[in-house]
């Protein structure tokens, strides 16, 4: 095998220099002549019937262009209603008005729509809107909302369910806790976060009533999903809308839904006659751009006194805020009811997860999506059986850890490839887990409290095979799309339809296509995130990006590679068996002087003059690529922590991560997408929640109240990688934007109460503030 | 934002230098200084993260001093000298800065990279050798949700170096 030029090796990213310098283009960014600028009044109520609207005042503020409420667009635009329509599992139709006119069902619902010449003038508009509500009774707590006489947020789901989603595999619960030698019960709240890309949410829309074509600027993970949505919503066929979604400042799952903002400025767009745009304010991203997380659980676990863990029965509550959001339904369910068993031997899952409904903002995909959730019960569990039979936690690890792939968990997936147990022990060497052991043991004679946390992982990334995603009850399928394009120069063009927004993928792609191809990178460009370019793609989440759609472009170049040989074969006047391609050069086997550069193949197949016989001209290739399966990174992360006995603050002293994400394209990209991965758990861990109060007001809707760590509450974090090629797609590659975020939060979880397990403290629940920390030794009686 | 101001008060005509070139603009008072360099002067690399002097994307150098530019009216700049991302590298060459954030990967969607650089182009104009503890500290005021800071802080050790 030749050497590899470009896989596997640290570029620096392409897309670095025009986001160093200040000209990235972001949807702010954007303007047209002629463009107006709309605001939106936000509900002051979390649940309260709209009575009347009274805009006159507002419209007369010179600069106003117009206010329109509820009754405005209720014909015109139609309610949004989730795209995963989970089946078997009585999923009730739930529909979201892009501007509500009945009745408001939290904070963040859009009550009426200001336009005006200048955004200050809208937001002027704004506080002129009178309007008359009449409150109802609120429920923000999703044990309260299921309870009867909960007030009723839909009237298509009288007793706030959503649906009900039930999985069982391998053994009956029941008959296996029988011959366990141990059940233990644990109730685990996961709270809710807040996604919080640095970049707002925002549209630009602009219509041509001549053209009758649409075209709309939005902060968008997936283009052409926005456009299939919209078009069935505003009515304007897909073919005369176009969605483009620029630079993108980081969406972690929050800039895949369709939300009512985009389409309120395309339905004023086609109105007003005007360019009409939007970008959230912060406190709007708070409070309107959905939320992440938020689950109750009840747990059973069965487990043997040597700490085999047999089976698990979950009971899980997952709150959806008002309405059902776009991917929301298969969050709580698919991608995190399928991954119980984790990289654990499990031999009976019975899990229940129950939609509700509630006056808080809609709950959808936050990085990782189901699967840190599934992932922190388990490694709780870890830790807690460890606890209860006085193992060390890495011991109850050993018991239970997967021994080889591929593996056919109970829940029904089947795990690619991997080295379960040598990660495992691998993480541990890295992290100096005995020394680590030792020193705890020292320290804790000194009154000092330092814990070693452990968190092994395996998530089912590279979001695909269509079949399963359809069985599910997804909307669409879940393939990804390639046009690799050579041009008659030999410079080459690649249209991706997934939609990179800071994984890097402008850099990896081309170095996919220049290694496929031998061509020097320079000479491709990758080009993503316009409707009007590429071709129906389904976006960037879910670690899908480089499995899916890195996989659709390496087809893709392999398929022009084989036109080339043939056109080549040609041009040699050779036999196609007999031609071999080498960094960029055709020639013919044995006589190396007869040869061809890719370069020259470009140009002929476009001259077209010397094809061979009924090869049609061009070269190019489509490809449109269904994984069979899912890809499964998986790896263990290692996190040290002290805790200080004055400030009783948490504090880092090592993290090790190391993953196997398959075959690693660009070391240096994967490394950053597990800094950022880990940071975003860890936050979960120590310092972010979302609170709402008993009305339904958001309490954390701004930076001051809601915590996003900084640079002074964040550690280093060592990143190593294994490589275990996925045989379930070309590249052997498996995903990494998300297993940072899925491994570190149990990790420092069972990292802090590991330093506190010597008081007698088994669990407790996330964040762990110092004031939490202070309670809990309070509560013990450790004086600090 | 727009180009057109909208009313709020009776306008104001100030004069700034920015990134060497010296404007005068007529323009209300409650304009923000963000709004008048990206709306205005179409300077679009500053940018817009929270609108709550919070997250520091914002950021640009004011007569010397790293400022959140969404925390000051427009007027506050008049007679001032105000350096942007735009204006820090020189012939097309990069700055040291920015240099050190390619080639350690620290930026990932790059939101908020313009305002990190313009914070650390004073920082390390005024501190050559920091510590890594000090130059956390420094970049305290700026919010980053995709490199978890690991590879920015590298990036301000190693432009440090770089600027000796």
């Amino acid at each position: 095998m030749p050497e590899r030029r470009y896989l596997g090796k640290r570029i620096k990213r392409r897309e670095d220099l025009r986001l160093l310098t200040g000209r990235g283009l972001f949807v702010d960014d954007l303007s047209l002549p002629g463009t107006v600028y709309a605001a939106f009044l936000r509900s002051s109520y979390a649940h309260a019937r709209i009575k009347s609207i009274d805009t006159t005042r507002a419209e007369k503020i010179s600069g106003v262009i117009g206010v329109f409420t509820g009754e405005y667009f209720k014909d015109k635009v139609q309610p949004l209603m989730t795209a995963w329509a989970l089946t078997g599992a009585d999923l009730k139709p739930i529909k979201w008005p892009v501007v509500v006119h009945d009745k408001a069902r939290f904070i963040g619902d859009i009550v009426a729509v200001a336009v005006a010449e200048d955004p200050y003038t809208a937001y002027d508009a704004l506080e002129a809107i009178e309007v008359e509500y009449e409150p109802l009774p609120v429920v923000t707590d999703m044990e309260e909302a299921v309870k009867p006489g909960a007030p009723v947020i839909h009237d298509e789901a009288p007793n706030n369910v959503a649906f009900t989603w039930r999985l069982t595999g391998g053994e009956d619960f029941d008959s296996i806790a029988a011959k366990a030698d141990h059940v233990m019960r644990q109730r685990l709240v996961n709270h809710r976060l807040i996604p919080s890309a640095m970049e707002t949410r925002g549209a630009l829309a602009h219509y041509n009533a001549s053209t009758g074509e649409l075209t709309v600027w939005v902060t968008s993970q997936n283009p052409h999903v926005h456009r299939l949505i919209m078009s069935a919503s505003l009515g304007i066929p897909e073919h005369k809308l176009r969605v483009i979604a620029p630079d993108v400042g980081g969406g972690f799952g929050s800039k895949i839904p369709v939300y009512p903002g985009e389409l309120i400025v395309s339905r004023l767009a086609m109105d007003l006659g005007r360019p009409v745009k939007w970008m959230e304010t912060r406190k709007e991203n708070f409070m309107g751009t959905h939320h992440g997380r938020d689950h109750i659980t009840d747990f059973e676990v069965a487990y043997t006194r040597k700490g085999e863990v047999l089976g698990l029965r979950v009971r899980t509550l997952a709150n959806l805020g008002a309405y059902l959001s776009t991917a929301a339904p298969g969050v709580p369910t698919i991608l995190y009811g399928t991954m119980l068993s984790g990289p654990y031997k499990i031999k009976s899952v019975d899990v229940e997860v129950k939609g509700v409904l509630t006056n808080t903002t809609p709950v959808d995909a936050y990085r990782g999506a189901g699967r840190p959730e599934a992932t922190y019960l388990l490694e709780r569990v870890m830790d807690l059986v460890a606890r209860e039979l006085g193992m060390d936690p890495a011991d109850v690890r050993r018991v239970n850890l997967v021994e080889k792939a591929p593996y056919n968990a109970v829940t029904g997936l089947i795990y690619d490839s991997g080295r379960y147990r040598e990660v495992f022990e691998e993480a541990l060497k890295r992290a100096e887990y005995s020394k680590w052991r030792e020193i705890q043991s020292k320290a804790r004679k000194e009154g000092r409290l330092i814990g070693i946390g452990i968190s092994s992982y395996i998530e089912m990334c590279g979001l695909a095979p269509s079949r399963i995603a359809r069985a599910t009850g997804f909307g669409l399928g879940l393939w990804e799309s390639a046009v690799v394009r050579i041009h008659p120069s030999g410079k080459v063009t690649v249209y991706t339809g997934s939609h990179p927004h800071g994984q890097g993928e402008e850099t990896t792609f081309a170095q996919i296509v220049a290694e496929e191809l031998g061509v020097p990178i320079e000479d491709v460009e990758i080009v993503h995130g316009d409707t009007a370019q590429t071709p129906f793609g389904m976006g960037t989440y879910g670690s899908r990006t480089t499995p899916v759609g890195g996989g659709a472009i390496a087809l893709a170049a392999r398929r022009v590679k084989e036109k080339a040989r043939r056109i080549a074969a040609s041009l040699l006047e050779a036999r196609v068996d007999d031609v071999e391609y080498s960094e960029g050069k055709f020639y013919v086997r044995g006589h190396p002087e007869k040869q061809v550069t890719i370069q020259e193949v470009a140009l002929a197949s476009y001259t077209a003059d010397k094809l061979p016989e009924g090869e049609e001209p061009g070269l190019e290739a489509t490809v449109f690529y269904d994984p069979e399966n899912f890809t499964f990174p998986y790896g263990t992360h290692v996190c040290v922590v002290e805790i200080d006995k004055e400030t009783f603050k948490p504090k880092i002293l090592r993290y090790v991560a190391v993953d196997d994400i398959g075959v690693v394209v660009n070391p240096l990209i994967a490394e950053g997408q597990v800094h950022g991965g880990v940071i975003q758990g860890l936050a979960q861990a120590l310092y972010e929640y979302a609170v709402f109060d008993e009305a339904g007001n958001l309490l954390t809707a701004g930076f001051n109240d809601y915590m996003i760590p900084t640079a002074i509450d964040t550690p280093n974090v060592e990143s190593y990688f294994v490589e275990t090629p996925s045989p379930h797609n070309p590249l052997g590659v498996k995903g990494v934007g998300e297993t940072g975020t899925i491994a570190s939060t149990a990790a420092v979880v069972n990292a802090v109460l590991d330093a506190l397990s010597h008081l007698g403290i088994k669990h407790a629940d996330m964040p762990l503030t110092p004031y939490k920390i202070w309670e809990i030794l309070k509560e013990k009686g450790v004086k600090a | 934002m727009s180009q057109a101001p909208g009313n709020g008060g009776e306008a104001i005509t100030i004069t700034v230098k920015v990134n060497g070139k010296t404007y005068t603009h007529t323009i209300p008072p409650r304009m923000l200084l963000v709004h008048y360099i990206r709306e205005v002067l179409g300077l679009k690399g500053t940018h817009i993260g929270c609108d709550t002097s919070n997250c520091g994307a914002c950021t640009v150098i004011l007569n010397g001093k790293a400022v959140k530019s969404c925390t000051l009216f427009a007027f506050m700049a008049d007679g001032g000298e105000i350096l942007t991302i735009e204006g820090i590298s020189e012939d097309g060459k990069l700055h040291p800065i920015q240099e050190a954030f390619w080639e350690n990967h620290a930026l990932q969607c790059g939101f908020c990279t313009p305002g990190f650089i313009m914070n650390l182009y004073e920082f390390l104009s005024k501190n050559k050798k920091p510590s890594e503890e000090e130059v956390r500290r420094a970049i305290e005021g700026n919010l980053c949700r995709c490199t978890g800071y690991v590879n920015i802080v590298r990036a301000a050790m190693a432009a440090a170096e770089k600027m000796g």
